[in-house]
């Protein structure tokens, strides 16, 4: 029954191709338009680390300004201070726990004739490495003790791996980095976290790190620092040392915590340490220390732009003007052929069944509209990264997900459409038409 | 008018009426709010920068060998830079206008913690600042040479003088802004500094800042590690001298690296990417929206001349001339057009509502619905008008014929 309803959808499609045709684009352009967006939102507000997302928790302290003049909120500051960084780190409460922040250096190839050039780096702990599932090529992550004893210690990207050794490996050569030899340790194999959700404060969808060093290495030779520093007063003093020491936000902190118990113990301990902070007259406001995981923390910075969810609503009303095209040009369609449903009716099929054929015929029509649409999703795709720029290039990817999602999305639009013409069809009396002529 | 019996006739067979009217009515509430908000966008992308963009360009120093002396770095590259014939001046910045990087400090009227005070944009330049970035002295004086101190990476001092623009007056003073001029104030709490000059306008390096055009100059050159120059060419020689300064920064000192080089131009390019983008692809979705509408007005429309081919037939012989069909055609449109355009005004509005609430957005013009309403009505007759001809050209003969 099924291929002899397929086979009457076919040719009540091949008997009006302009009307067809017509419903096949309308949607066909609706999938293309809302598909694009779908996919940027889909992408822009993915899990970039699903396997551990609800472990990793990132921390905010509130040390900030009793008097909040821009934050009316009284949010905690998105970063946090040298001080309480290292007192953090010192305490090592969690299971594993990094503070990290983005340099620019610049790279010396040894080679003759090759140019300096400036990479970024991120600047972190060993632990750094087995939190974030980074996955190596060549070697590992430093030990912890490199971080105490700053010891120059580099962990590279393919790309740089690449462009400075030609990808073989590197582990053990020596590597200059703003005039200093670093001892390679590890080579990371593709690591593209999209959102970048490590550091969302320069940028969720930038670049990952180009090379990773120890933070204290950062610290100890006063290495530019690459992102926002937020201060809320100004450092007692000047030089470096002062600095360090002021109430400067600059620092993103990680922690694993593997369970709730661990999570609790965790807030116990920071909330303890304000307390005992705020005794030496630091933490002037209430306590509000926070803990995010992963996705929550996307949330609260609010990576998914505004602009993408303004253009999602709008593909969406989109898509509702071509299905409303499809139902007109459906009813239409169908009330064109009373002739033929009465005729059947009277030779006897039931409603159910021509409900059947109408709704087979509806999603043919859905499913030419769905392929189409995918095809213009592409195209649109590309639109968006050709307008952006490179930038965006993580964001466009079409995966399998959304493949099917809009071949779904068209049926289901297309069988919706088609239900109140269907509806109206089944509802001709057999042979009312038959007795005009 | 006819308006009575098409309104019964059109009511016999609504569905398909209500379909196009609310196709009508969601194409212009999308529509609507989506000019509205490329209006917004262009209105923010029009904003100047206060400085002579097409001729300013910027590139960035970075020292990286143990030998590298900043101070003496800096000094050889502005005579060197300010000496090249086609150059006007060129200055060493911290930041560039529109470039998303830069420095903002809290300014107040009175020394003292928790005194509320405007937070204003500063760029760190010497006396040379007004002459390369074409800036307009209003009040007031420039720098003079001997203002301008050297400023490490982690120093806490602020010289004590400052240029600022009209608007950081106007926020600081907005009784009398030209008072500011000679006035003293306090950056970082409690360091003293007096106003000595007010420009007419700049902005800061961040496009999306509520207080875009607060700015202030202070005289000082940095010593930052990395650094930043702004040069001003003479008109039309910015293309050729790009690729001369590259050079001459790049071979005069080799314990540097020389990077980011790029027109001011360039600059507002990518700070308003995204704004662009935004335009383009509403755009887009506009005329295909109004492609997708007239269509199915075009397809149902055909399809309802087709069904009612007999009856055109028969006004036809009972007298009713080419004219009185194809006005009835157009009328039918124009009465299922006006519904969707009066349903359309209230979706537009509310979504309006929504998108207010939801993203921050402006309200849309009140022109716009008006406008919006006629043009849809337009489209629609242009639509039907195919469909309504091919109508009245049906021959008084087909009321004859049985089939």
């Amino acid at each position: 029954m099924f291929s002899y309803y397929l086979k009457l959808g076919w040719l009540s499609i091949r008997r009006n191709p302009l009307l067809s045709a017509l419903m096949v684009a309308a949607i066909a352009v609706g999938i293309g338009a809302s598909m694009t967006i779908i996919t940027v939102n889909y992408v822009m507000s993915g899990n970039p680390i699903p396997q551990k997302s609800d472990q990793l928790y990132y921390v905010q302290l509130d040390s900030w300004d009793p008097i909040d003049h821009d934050n009316e909120g009284f949010e905690p500051p998105d970063q946090m201070t040298y001080l309480d960084a290292m007192a953090l780190m010192k305490a090592g409460k969690a299971y594993r726990q990094i503070a990290s922040n983005r340099s620019s250096l610049v790279l010396e190839p040894q080679g003759e004739g090759e140019r300096p050039f400036s990479v970024t780096s991120r600047n972190t702990w060993a632990d750094f490495f087995p939190m974030f599932d980074l996955p190596f090529l060549h070697g590992s992550g430093w030990d912890d003790s490199a971080d105490n004893n700053l010891d120059k210690v580099v962990v590279l990207s393919k790309e740089i791996n690449e462009r400075v050794f030609g990808g073989e490996n590197s582990v053990g050569r020596s590597l200059r980095l703003n005039g200093m030899d670093f001892q390679v340790v590890g080579v990371v194999d593709k690591y593209l976290p999209v959102p970048r959700f490590y550091d969302v404060t320069t940028g969720a969808f930038d670049e990952p790190a180009e090379v990773y060093i120890p933070f204290n290495i950062g610290v100890e030779y006063e290495f530019s620092r690459n992102g926002n520093t937020s201060c809320w007063k100004a450092p007692d003093g000047d030089g470096f040392e002062a600095f360090l020491n002021s109430e400067c936000v600059w620092i993103q902190f990680w922690a694993e915590l593997r369970n709730d118990e661990e999570k609790q113990d965790y807030m116990a301990f920071l909330n303890a340490y304000t307390q005992q902070q705020k005794e030496m007259g630091r933490f002037p406001r209430p306590l509000n220390n926070r803990l995010s995981n992963v996705m929550e923390w996307m949330e609260i910075e609010e990576v998914v732009e505004d602009d993408a969810q303004v253009m999602l609503g709008l593909s969406l009303l989109f898509l509702v003007v071509c299905l409303l095209n499809t139902i007109g040009l459906l009813l239409a369609k169908f009330l064109g052929k009373s002739g033929d449903i009465s005729l059947r009716r009277a030779l006897g099929a039931s409603r159910g069944s021509l409900f059947v054929q109408h709704m087979i015929e509806s999603g043919m029509i859905g499913l030419a509209g769905g392929v189409l649409g995918i095809g213009l999703t592409w195209l649109g795709l590309r639109g968006i990264k050709m307008l952006f720029g490179e930038f965006v290039e993580n964001l466009v990817g079409l995966d399998w997900v959304m493949i099917l999602t809009a071949i779904g999305l068209a049926i289901v639009s297309a069988l919706l459409a088609g239900l109140y013409p269907t509806w109206r069809a089944c509802r001709i009396a057999p042979a009312s038409q038959l007795k005009i002529q | 008018m006819e308006i009575g019996p098409i309104w019964r006739a059109m009511m016999r067979n609504k569905t398909g009426a209500i379909l196009i009217a609310l196709q009508i009515a969601v194409t212009m509430a999308i529509m609507v709010n989506a000019i509205s908000i490329m209006q917004e966008r262009g209105r923010m992308m029009a904003r100047p920068t206060g400085i002579d963009e097409h001729n300013i360009f910027s590139i960035s120093s970075v020292g990286f060998a143990e030998d590298f002396n900043e101070r003496v770095t800096i000094e050889e590259d502005l005579a060197a830079l300010r000496a090249m014939p086609g150059v006007v001046n060129a200055i060493q910045s911290n930041s560039v206008p529109l470039s998303g990087g830069g420095w903002s400090m809290g300014v107040q009227t009175e020394p003292g913690e928790g005194i509320d005070g405007p937070s204003v944009a500063v760029y760190m330049v010497d006396e040379h600042a007004l002459d390369t970035l074409g800036l307009n002295l209003v009040r007031g004086e420039n720098f003079s040479a001997t203002d301008i101190g050297w400023r490490g990476l982690s120093d806490t001092d602020w010289p004590d003088k400052a240029i600022i623009t009209r608007a950081t007056a106007q926020a600081l003073y907005p009784d009398d802004p030209d008072s500011a001029l000679g006035s003293a104030l306090y950056v970082s709490n409690d360091k003293p500094f007096t106003v000595i000059g007010i420009i007419e306008q700049m902005q800061a390096p961040w496009n999306g800042w509520e207080g875009v055009e607060r700015v202030m100059l202070t005289p000082s050159h940095t010593l930052f590690k990395g650094t930043r120059y702004i040069i001003r060419t003479e008109p039309g020689m910015r293309d050729a001298l790009m690729p001369q300064v590259e050079k001459l920064l790049a071979e005069s000192n080799k314990s540097r690296i020389v990077r980011s080089m790029r027109t001011m131009d360039e600059t507002r390019e990518r700070s308003y990417r995204g704004d662009a983008a935004m335009i383009k692809i509403l755009t887009f979705t506009i005329v295909l929206l109004i492609a997708i509408t007239s269509l199915g007005i075009v397809g149902l429309a055909s399809f309802s001349v087709n069904r009612r081919t007999k009856q055109i037939g028969t006004r036809r012989a009972l007298g009713a001339s080419k004219v009185a069909i194809l006005r009835y055609f157009m009328t039918e449109n124009f009465l299922i057009s006006l519904v969707g355009v009066l349903i359309g005004a209230a979706l537009t509005v509310g979504l309006n509502i929504v998108m207010i609430e939801a993203f921050s957005l402006t309200r849309i013009a009140w022109y716009l619905v008006p406008v919006a309403m006629l043009m849809l009505l337009a489209v629609g007759q242009a639509a039907v008008f195919g469909p309504a001809k091919r109508a009245s050209s049906v021959p008084p003969a087909v009321a004859t014929r049985t089939v």
